[in-house]
């Protein structure tokens, strides 16, 4: 892809909508044409949505740490959120487990943090009854945002944290959302800026090394991130950092980490006595 | 990278690299030897034989050598799937020496006996890199249409493998040669862009000098 900056995708997005400057970027550069790029994505929306349908209440991961937390989620009466932040809350846990629990889900932009985009795309397309079309294009924002994280930072948790994983997904998700919302191109920049803000510096510290606690819960609060950051974006607080300079510091922040904080299963949570205790379990 | 690299993969969770990455390294094993192995013998290292029996590492690898993809709903069941093909499965873990922490070495023989070893490592997002094949070093993807040609290490023998890939106007994307001593048995690797037609790969297959001619194309049903 050619995007190297938001600052590059923000002056392309001055001609044609953003979702479409990347579309047309992958075009280019895959060399195939645009109904053909729009099927593909369009197929990794329906993909989500099944990954949300396709849960089983009843599944647990091979650990056993994993699976039912979802349908707990969804049965709570009274959720201090509110019904639409519920639905988003479950949607994650539902997709989260579906991973740990060998399901199939859409990495986005990896496995582990694949529950935050669904998490905040299905349920509000459920309540405002948007098409399908705008929900691609929404796809589209997210990859552009999470293309250009990639090449300047990482979305690997083992190079980057956490924070390049929920993190960049949280970005992503704020992103796409500002879309969804028919925001502009720069509230798109603020509000993954934003997301990438409040995510600096989380570490990736799984119990077990098994991408399943802390990993599950982390994706609600990806989420929840990204509901926030889209409406601080759209209400038109903007960030005081631009968000190619936000990208660059997560970066050397993910580089500041030691290994122990990076899915090595070492440090954090993961060397705490519990968890030890349980890794000693699955060991034997 | 293109932007279905970050939106994507669909895949079986719940690792990229010690499940997705690992069915492609079970599938590239399938697809060099042929055909469905009727023995495997894999030997799991360093992050891999750690945390490989929670992220289904195991199932996985034998999952791509029954021909799944990396969202095949199945793949959970694949060591079950394995035994009802008739096919023996002896999974270990144990130290590679310079290995990639996530690295799989694989044997596998089929039906018509034919047997190859690889060893490969998941580099993470899904993506794998083959680093030997039958003990002589190599290094590629499976990303493109790959020509693994087995050959003797005399003057000349590359340029006329490529002339028939030039005549068929197929162009090169990179190029590599790996040799166990002068004068003895050669690897070549060749990735190519586009998909290489059958009778080009026969051509190649024909000329003097060369011992076998593989071919890798991880699109091909």
């Amino acid at each position: 892809m050619s995007f190297v900056s938001v600052g590059a995708l923000l002056n392309s997005a001055q001609q044609l909508p953003l979702w479409q400057a990347v579309l047309e970027d992958d075009c280019r550069d895959r060399g195939v044409e645009r109904e053909a790029s729009f099927e593909k994505m369009a197929g990794l929306w329906r993909a989500m949505r099944r990954s949300a349908a396709d849960y089983d209440p009843d599944r647990r991961s091979a650990s056993g740490l994993s699976g039912g937390q979802a349908a707990k989620m969804a049965a709570a009466d009274a959720s201090l959120c509110g019904p639409f932040i519920q639905k988003v809350m479950t949607t994650a846990l539902k997709v989260g487990e579906q991973n740990a629990c060998m399901g199939r889900i859409v990495a986005a932009p990896t496995a582990g943090a694949s529950g935050v985009m669904p998490a905040v795309l299905l349920p509000l397309q459920e309540r405002d009854g948007l098409g399908d079309e705008l929900m691609v294009q929404c796809l589209y924002v997210a990859a552009g945002f999470g293309q250009i994280i990639a090449a300047r930072a990482s979305i690997s948790g083992a190079e980057g944290g956490c924070q390049a994983e929920i993190g960049s997904a949280s970005a992503m998700a704020a992103a796409a959302l500002v879309h969804a919302r028919g925001g502009t191109a720069g509230q798109m920049a603020d509000a993954c800026a934003m997301a990438l803000q409040n995510i600096m510096g989380l570490v990736c510290d799984p119990v077990a090394g098994l991408v399943e606690e802390p990993c599950v819960k982390r994706n609600v609060m990806g989420a929840m991130n990204a509901l926030a950051c889209a409406d601080m974006a759209l209400a038109g607080v903007a960030s005081a950092i631009p968000c190619d300079e936000v990208i660059d510091a997560m970066n050397a922040v993910g580089r500041l980490m030691p290994a122990s904080l990076r899915e090595t299963g070492e440090g954090g949570l993961a060397a705490s006595k519990t968890a030890r205790k349980i890794a000693g379990r699955l060991g034997e | 990278m293109n932007i279905f690299d970050i939106m994507g993969p669909v895949m079986v969770g719940p690792s990229s690299s010690h499940t997705a990455g690992a069915v492609r390294i079970g599938l590239t094993a399938r697809r060099l030897l042929g055909s469905t192995p009727t023995a495997a013998t894999i030997l799991l290292h360093g992050s891999f034989a750690a945390t490989g029996a929670g992220h289904g590492t195991d199932k996985a690898i034998v999952a791509g050598l029954l021909g799944m993809a990396p969202d095949d709903p199945d793949i959970p069941r694949a060591l079950q799937l394995a035994a009802e093909a008739g096919m023996s499965v002896s999974i270990s873990a144990g130290e590679l020496r310079d290995a990639h922490p996530n690295t799989a070495q694989l044997a596998v023989t089929n039906r018509q006996g034919r047997t190859l070893e690889i060893s490969a490592s998941s580099l993470g997002g899904g993506r794998i890199r083959v680093n030997a094949i039958d003990g002589m070093e190599a290094a590629f993807s499976g990303e493109y249409p790959t020509l693994i040609i087995r050959n003797e290490d005399r003057p000349g023998i590359l340029l006329e493998i490529t002339r028939v890939l030039y005549e068929q106007a197929a162009n090169i994307a990179t190029v590599q040669l790996y040799r166990d001593r002068r004068g003895g048995l050669a690897v070549t690797v060749i990735e190519c862009d586009d998909p290489l037609p059958e009778p080009l790969r026969r051509q190649i297959a024909a000329l003097d000098g060369v011992v076998r001619c593989t071919y890798l194309d991880m699109e091909e049903g």
